[in-house]
């Protein structure tokens, strides 16, 4: 390292050199841009105008809390402050909306247009953030997830019902919520696989998807006389009091192929729909109930009575 | 371009620093302590800023097996668990993600690429099937989704004894595991599987408000799928948010 207080030029570029040397290698000492240099200095001075001004130095150990800074500004206000105004702007048709709904019912939201934009348009945010997951953007479902836009409920269809399995959930964490369980037939041993076949062989000619059996007309219409009929009916039409399906709707939340049906029988299906009475509020609900009754088939209440009174109430909604 | 004037500090620099080794090294300890106290210290008593809560409690031995594997399949490269204080987060997500929530993460999985959505508060939001299925083919019941299927982690059974290691790792960097905690581990492992286990009570006294149930639907194996769900079913729910006062002075930050 060879230094002296002359400086030293370097004869290619004409750039003073460090007068450092490192086996004949020399550093040009090339001075920072000066864009880069201010931005430089000015992002140190910025730093500290932002720590008067802004929160920024947790407070020291043993105290709670940090520098407030000058504005006191706080993320969590400001979000408040957001949500509040958000909160006021709806207030009053939030209002209407469970007025309505408590007064009337689906109808008195239906007979005013403006509440029913209002509804469907909320109803439809929420759908996309929190039920569109399971049972499809359009509400179409999915194998293991109801389709909402037809004629079949599980639990019933009409706008109370619904709003009801929403707040509580299906076989949810909620102390009321709508429970049922079909046992696994072949997980826990109840049935041996041929009988399983058998039973399924006979639901599925109930269903008209296939020919009698004989097995299916013997054993299997045994089985289903012990074993399914308490809650699927005698005539395989559901009961809604228990959540079992119809099985002759043609209509299968598990699939029709025979081994989906064999293995619905197998395993017991139990599935869960989550309570949405503490994730969202009851005005939300309300919107998402006449949203999910309005997909088109949500049903009248005297259609449901008919239904209870008779299981077969014919015409045209809910079997 | 060679100045003419020699800069009085560049000069002292050559003269004195650069020829004195004690006096250079004591002038980079000098310069490093500055940005050390500003950068690094403050991050030591950072729990000062952490706001006190109800409710965060360690994770039980199942969901912290199931962190593992979120960290394992790389979960956080496209699902964030941070939902900020801004208003359509509020909105969609639910309440803002609290400091607190995430205490006894190491490494926290905030994150801040959302190809997916933020999971800080998905806990509960879907059943168990509902994973399942997501996991063995997203496209089932998302068809837009563009996540990859996990399938085989139903299928791969939990490293179920590693858990008392990694829970005294935990503990050791603070988080307060207790040696009953960890003695029961395994055996907790298998309670949170299953509702009629015999040590069900003391399970729950242990982690408050944890799920008990078969999560993945198999009961004859343990599976890495049974702890992800475990896992993501107690995301963003230890806080009880109808009591937490979010507007309080002490809260607002």
């Amino acid at each position: 390292m060879a230094e002296t207080d002359k400086k030293d030029i370097d004869a290619h570029t004409g750039v003073e050199t460090t007068g450092h040397e490192w086996d004949g290698i020399k550093e040009l000492n090339n001075p920072l841009p000066r864009w880069w240099l201010w931005v430089f200095y000015a992002s140190i001075v910025w730093s500290v105008i932002y720590m008067i001004f802004m929160p920024a130095i947790p407070a020291l150990p043993g105290m709670q809390g940090y520098t407030p800074g000058l504005r006191d500004h706080t993320e969590r206000e400001n979000v408040h402050n957001a949500l509040a105004d958000l909160q006021t702007a709806r207030e009053p048709q939030f209002e209407r909306l469970q007025q309505a709904a408590a007064e009337g019912g689906i109808e008195a939201i239906e007979a005013d247009p403006e509440l029913l934009r209002f509804a469907l348009a909320a109803g439809d945010s929420a759908f996309g953030d929190n039920c569109a997951t399971c049972h499809g953007e359009g509400g179409q479902g999915a194998i293991g997830y109801p389709n909402l836009n037809d004629d079949i409920w599980l639990w019933g269809g009409t706008f109370d019902e619904i709003r009801h399995t929403l707040e509580v959930g299906i076989r949810s964490d909620h102390p009321e919520a709508r429970y049922s369980q079909m046992p696994a037939y072949g997980a826990d041993g109840l049935l041996e696989r041929q009988e399983i076949n058998a039973v399924a062989d006979h639901v599925m000619t109930l269903a008209g998807l296939i020919e009698p059996t004989e097995a299916g007309e013997t054993t299997g219409a045994e089985i289903y006389e012990f074993q399914c009929a308490a809650c699927h009916g005698v005539d395989a039409t559901g009961d809604r009091m228990v959540g079992a399906p119809n099985l002759v709707d043609n209509y299968w939340l598990y699939g029709s192929e025979r081994e989906q049906i064999v293995n619905s029988i197998w395993r017991g299906p139990f599935g869960v729909m989550p309570n949405w009475g503490e994730r969202l509020n009851d005005p939300t609900i309300t919107a998402l109930a006449a949203y999910v009754y309005l997909l088109g088939g949500g049903e009248p209440d005297e259609f449901a009575e008919a239904a209870l009174l008779d299981r077969d109430p014919g015409g045209e909604a809910g079997q | 371009m060679a100045k003419k004037r020699e800069n009085p500090v560049w000069g002292w620099h050559k003269k004195v620093l650069e020829k004195n080794s004690i006096v250079l090294t004591v002038g980079i300890l000098g310069t490093v302590a500055i940005g050390g106290l500003v950068e690094i210290a403050p991050l030591f008593y950072l729990d000062t800023t952490i706001e006190e809560v109800e409710g965060v409690r360690p994770y039980s031995p199942l969901a912290l097996m199931g962190r593992d594997v979120y960290i394992r399949e790389g979960c956080y490269n496209c699902h964030s668990q941070m939902i900020r204080p801004l208003r359509d987060e509020v909105e969609r997500y639910g309440h803002y993600s609290l400091a607190a929530e995430s205490m006894y993460d190491r490494p926290f999985q905030w994150g801040s690429k959302r190809t997916g959505p933020d999971l800080a508060r998905v806990g509960g939001k879907y059943s168990d099937e509902w994973h399942r299925d997501h996991m063995r083919d997203p496209r089932s019941v998302v068809p837009q989704s563009i996540m990859p299927p996990y399938a085989q982690l139903e299928n791969t059974p939990l490293e179920v004894e590693v858990v008392e290691g990694r829970m005294r790792a935990l503990a050791r960097l603070g988080v307060p595991y207790t040696d009953e905690m960890i003695a029961n581990a395994v055996n907790d492992i298998e309670t949170q599987l299953d509702p009629y286990a015999s040590d069900y009570d003391n399970f729950l006294a242990r982690y408050p408000g944890a799920p008990v149930r078969d999560f993945d639907g198999n009961p004859d194996m343990v599976s890495e799928l049974d702890a992800l769900i475990a896992y993501l079913q107690i995301l963003g729910t230890m806080v009880d948010f109808s009591t937490y006062e979010a507007s309080a002075d002490e809260n607002l930050r």
